[in-house]
């Protein structure tokens, strides 16, 4: 079952819920955690296990046969993305630009752009007791985050059964990359703070999660601080609202530590096994 | 006309709030940008009242003209994205799956395929409560972020600034490493780095200074939430120091961040107290440094 945690922003406490409802589900069976925000994975600051495997993550870019060149400019005319250009005597790839369509390769009438592999990030998987953790991270200055998403999960995909509980730690907000990393998922946990903020978040998250069709439900973080308008939001648009996670200074303090917070303070673990009963509640596999 | 840049890496530091206070403490004197335009929430504090709206147009996506089409499929095999599966008996483009590459529509005998500009959000010039200007946007669901619509945001503040000779444009940057960060910052006169003391603050911050740093931009750092964990203060103090980037402020932890938010209201609107004290000084600091360069 693969389960994607979401919020519209981050900051919500995302990484605070994927990694303790991962440990937590660890205690009796085995879980997958993958952290999908590659831009800025964090969950791996939480959780400390045994590097058992690392894989540098590729994409193609054109690469520039000059001997082969004849300079007649065609590359530079088909690519949308600027990423290849002539400059006097030279053509210059900009492998950061190249979003790797093969265009200028193929068109090229003397085969001088061949595609090679560039290297975009890395992928690293960890295990710890019963957590298996994964998480890739893209290089700085890399700029498109969705094609190192999507290899992270044929990673995850080749390497366990539909059986075991997959944990998404999804990138904030509603663009392109927080599509890739939920569009597979059984189901969407949002997370948000019952804040004006969380509440726009929430809404955009929402309307996100809407046009993909997931079935979701809402993890309040921080309950107690601000207002009801979360809770209405949630009832008037029925969405569950799973759990509540209780506001305290406490919790900063251990989350500012790299620490996990539902082992510690009981109130907090009461909620995580309610966020555990709304999974098997919608887990498709038991109910095959 | 100088432009101040607020990053923090990744969300739940308090850098809108921090955005606003210094927004509120420019007082006339400047224009607002809120760059981060796939998650907005500048708004919530600073009430615009979105007068002038206007729709932004990017990127490319292909469609194919049935009446056209000899379904050869040469642009299925071209598309590296998966991006025109048969439908019903016809190839048809998915707008989600297609990268805008063109390929497609450069194999196509028949030239059946048309390249169309999408429109992928909004962006808006508005009044806000200050008795000054906001640039924002909003970006489409499952728009490419490319950055293209922070940049335009950026462009318009900038111009907005110029034309009414407002001394600053304080922008509200883009969360991550990737490319709307690099959009919020190009340009920038100093950037604010709003960091909090916590295995992740840190990291985030390490982060996104090398961004920072590629462009050869001078930084200052604010701590927030500095008492919660004293070590990793002192972990972020040392990396401040080792990359000569000013400290400019440590804020105390402080249940009244979040209370004023609750009320739509930035810290400095809120409390009369310490956390106002301190930023008041900061916001005169990067002042006087800024108008210095
Ligand atoms: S299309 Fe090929 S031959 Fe023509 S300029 Fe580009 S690389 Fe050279
Ligand atoms: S592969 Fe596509 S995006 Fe990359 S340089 Fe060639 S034409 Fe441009
Ligand atoms: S423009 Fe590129 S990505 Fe879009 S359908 Fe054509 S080949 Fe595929
Ligand atoms: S390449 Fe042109 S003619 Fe051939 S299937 Fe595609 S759209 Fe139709």
């Amino acid at each position: 079952m693969k389960i994607a945690i979401a919020s519209g922003k981050g900051g919500t406490g995302k990484t605070t819920v994927s990694t303790n409802l991962s440990a937590f589900l660890a205690e009796n069976q085995s879980v997958v955690l993958t952290d999908l925000d590659v831009e800025e994975p964090n969950s791996g600051l939480f959780l400390s296990g045994k590097l058992i495997h690392a894989e540098d993550k590729f994409k193609v870019i054109p690469e520039w046969k000059k001997e082969d060149c004849t300079l007649c400019g065609k590359c530079q005319e088909v690519c949308n993305f600027n990423a290849v250009m002539k400059l006097g005597k030279m053509i210059m790839v900009f492998p950061e630009l190249c979003h790797g369509c093969y265009a200028c390769s193929e068109l090229c009438p003397t085969n001088a752009l061949p595609m090679i592999p560039k290297k975009m990030g890395e992928l690293k998987h960890y295990k710890l007791s019963n957590i298996d953790f994964i998480e890739s991270k893209l290089i700085i200055g890399e700029e498109q985050a969705v094609p190192l998403i999507k290899q992270t999960i044929q990673y995850v995909d080749k390497n366990f059964s539909n059986d075991a509980i997959k944990i998404f730690d999804s990138p904030p907000g509603t663009s392109c990359p927080v599509i890739e990393a939920t569009k597979g998922a059984d189901l969407v946990l949002l997370v948000t703070e019952p804040t004006l903020f969380g509440l726009n978040d929430l809404k955009l998250a929402v309307e996100t999660m809407n046009i993909l069709n997931k079935k979701m439900g809402v993890i309040i973080n921080r309950f107690g601080l601000g207002d009801q308008n979360v809770e209405k939001y949630c009832k008037e648009n029925n969405i569950e609202i799973v759990a509540k996670i209780p506001n305290m200074r406490k919790i900063a303090e251990l989350y500012s530590s790299g620490k996990l917070i539902y082992s510690e303070i009981e109130e907090v673990k009461k909620e995580f096994e309610k966020i555990k009963d709304f999974i098997f509640k919608n887990n498709p596999e038991e109910s095959k | 006309m100088k432009e101040i840049v607020v990053i923090s890496g990744k969300g739940g530091t308090g850098k809108t709030s921090i955005t606003a206070s210094f927004s509120i403490l420019g007082k006339e004197n400047i224009i607002v940008a809120d760059c981060d335009v796939d998650a907005a929430d500048m708004h919530i504090l600073m009430k615009p009242d979105y007068v002038n709206s206007q729709d932004f147009y990017s990127g490319k996506i292909a469609e194919i003209d049935q009446s056209k089409c000899i379904k050869c499929g040469k642009c299925q095999n071209v598309c590296r994205f998966d991006a025109i599966p048969i439908i019903e008996g016809e190839y048809v483009v998915q707008p989600i799956d297609c990268e805008g590459c063109g390929y497609c529509s450069l194999v196509c005998p028949r030239d059946a395929i048309t390249m169309y500009e999408p429109k992928v959000g909004q962006w808006y010039v508005s009044n806000i409560k200050t008795g000054t200007k906001m640039v924002h946007a909003k970006l489409g669901i499952g728009e490419d972020n490319s950055g293209k619509l922070v940049a335009k945001v950026k462009k318009e503040a900038k111009i907005l600034a110029e034309s009414e000779a407002k001394d600053f444009v304080i922008v509200d940057g883009s969360p991550g490493v990737g490319c709307p960060v690099v959009s919020s910052l190009s340009g920038a006169s100093f950037v604010i780095l709003v960091t909090e003391p916590s295995v992740s603050g840190v990291h985030d911050l390490k982060r996104v200074y090398e961004v920072v740093k590629k462009f050869g931009l001078t930084a200052g750092c604010i701590i927030n939430k500095a008492d919660i964990n004293s070590n990793k203060a002192t972990e972020i103090k040392e990396f401040l120091d080792e990359e000569g980037i000013e400290l400019l402020a440590e804020l105390p932890y402080d249940e009244n961040f979040t209370k004023a938010m609750t009320q739509g209201k930035s810290i400095v609107e809120f409390e009369d107290g310490k956390i106002k004290k301190i930023l008041e000084n900061t916001w005169e600091n990067i002042k006087t440094k800024v108008n210095k360069k």
